[in-house]
């Protein structure tokens, strides 16, 4: 009995720490592979509209983004701007832009590849039929409104 | 002091602070990770056509949505709420009850099916020329394709060919709503394939699993009989005048 008692006034000792390093790393790994880094700078803002009928975009590397949207930096005003890779774009840049995207596939993937319009939700469609119109005219037919998942 | 250490080789090194250091690792990488995958509403652009062919629509054939510059929809000539718009398009798909300003639906059976294909196998054995031949061919097909939807499904009425819901905006009408009536069309074709797939097998549509071939089957299927026919038209000037 007085073995026991003699435990009680030590108290509980304290919780091994030891383990934590790794739990923490375990983490970090998973982290590590799950992480892709975004491949461009936003030059515009663009907050996405909702929409609760939506489809995943499967393969990543088969699609490349258009964005639109008013930009950031507030000295280039507040019309909607369009934005390829790394900076604006006008409209007549989309043609080449879409034919450097297919020349850097293999040409069984062209016809696979989605354009995903990143477009924000008070933009006016005038800006977005336009960059459908430029989209058709350089046959990249197959497009994707970007929402984000609502609902 | 020094002979000590000398014995010992070097102190341990102090492992305490590696904790710290993974832990500001896994914040950088907490904080760059972008888990989301792009999800959207998929569309296909309709290809431009190199010469002007003005084809012949019936006006029953088509469902016609404007949306204005102050986002309030016109339905088919009527206003209408965005709420009303899925069921609105869900009547158009089905006409329900044979109305004469809805597409007309053209019931499909077994029977027919089969005839048709027949006629084709011999148009194609008879055609001279391979254009015309491999046309054939698809028509063909198509009606193959029909049959197996029939076998799964039981006769279906099908939407005539030329239908089509059309969705036109005008220059100032706001992104935001135009995705809205893009996703109403595309739920109420949805809520379509959904109800007939629950009919008559007792799943859900969106729950088929395409990479099976016998729930690939039952998709095509159902598609043959509420296909996904929104058209991204050509831009029309909706300031002009209504026709």
């Amino acid at each position: 009995m007085s073995r026991f008692k003699d435990d009680g006034k030590k108290g509980t000792p304290a919780i091994s720490t030891a383990s934590l390093p790794d739990i923490i790393f375990m983490l970090l790994f998973f982290f590590m592979v799950t992480t892709v880094m975004r491949e461009v700078d936003l030059k515009v803002k663009i907050s996405l509209p909702e929409a609760s009928e939506t489809q995943k975009l499967e393969d990543k590397a088969l699609v490349d983004y258009l964005y639109i949207g008013p930009p950031t930096s507030k000295e280039l005003g507040t019309e909607p701007l369009l934005q390829l890779n790394d900076q604006f774009a006008r409209l007549d840049e989309i043609g080449p832009w879409v034919k450097a995207n297919n020349e850097r596939r293999q040409e069984a993937e062209v016809p696979k590849i989605t354009r995903s319009l990143k477009v924000d939700k008070d933009t006016h469609m005038k800006i977005v039929t336009d960059v459908k119109q430029e989209l058709r005219k350089a046959s990249a037919l197959k497009i994707n409104y970007s929402t984000s998942r609502g609902r | 002091m020094l002979k000590r250490r000398k014995l010992e080789g070097p102190g341990e090194i102090n492992a305490g602070s590696m904790a710290d250091i993974a832990f500001l690792l896994l914040i950088f990488f907490l904080v760059t990770t972008t888990m989301d995958t792009d999800v959207g509403i998929l569309r296909l652009l309709p290809p431009i056509l190199e010469e002007e062919t003005k084809t012949e629509v019936n006006q029953r054939d088509v469902y016609i949505v404007l949306v204005n510059d102050a986002d309030q929809l016109l339905v088919e000539g009527q206003p209408m709420e965005i709420t009303e718009l899925r069921a609105g398009a869900k009547e158009f798909m089905t006409n329900p009850a044979n109305s004469l300003d809805l597409p007309e639906k053209i019931p499909v059976t077994a029977a027919i099916c089969r005839e048709q294909i027949a006629n084709y196998r011999s148009y194609v054995a008879s055609a001279t020329d391979e254009k015309a031949k491999q046309d054939f061919q698809k028509a063909m097909e198509k009606w193959e394709d029909k049959l197996d939807a029939v076998t799964l499904l039981g006769d279906y009425k099908e939407l005539p060919g030329n239908a089509v819901m059309s969705l036109q905006t005008g220059s100032k009408t706001s992104y935001n709503m135009y995705v809205k009536v893009q996703n109403e069309l595309e739920a109420a074709v949805t809520e379509l394939r959904n109800e007939l797939c629950k009919e008559k097998f007792n799943r859900r549509y969106s729950d088929l699993d395409e990479k099976r071939d016998e729930d690939k089957r039952i998709i095509r299927a159902i598609r043959m009989v509420y296909p996904q026919r929104v058209s991204e038209a050509e831009p029309v000037d909706l300031s002009k005048p209504k026709v």
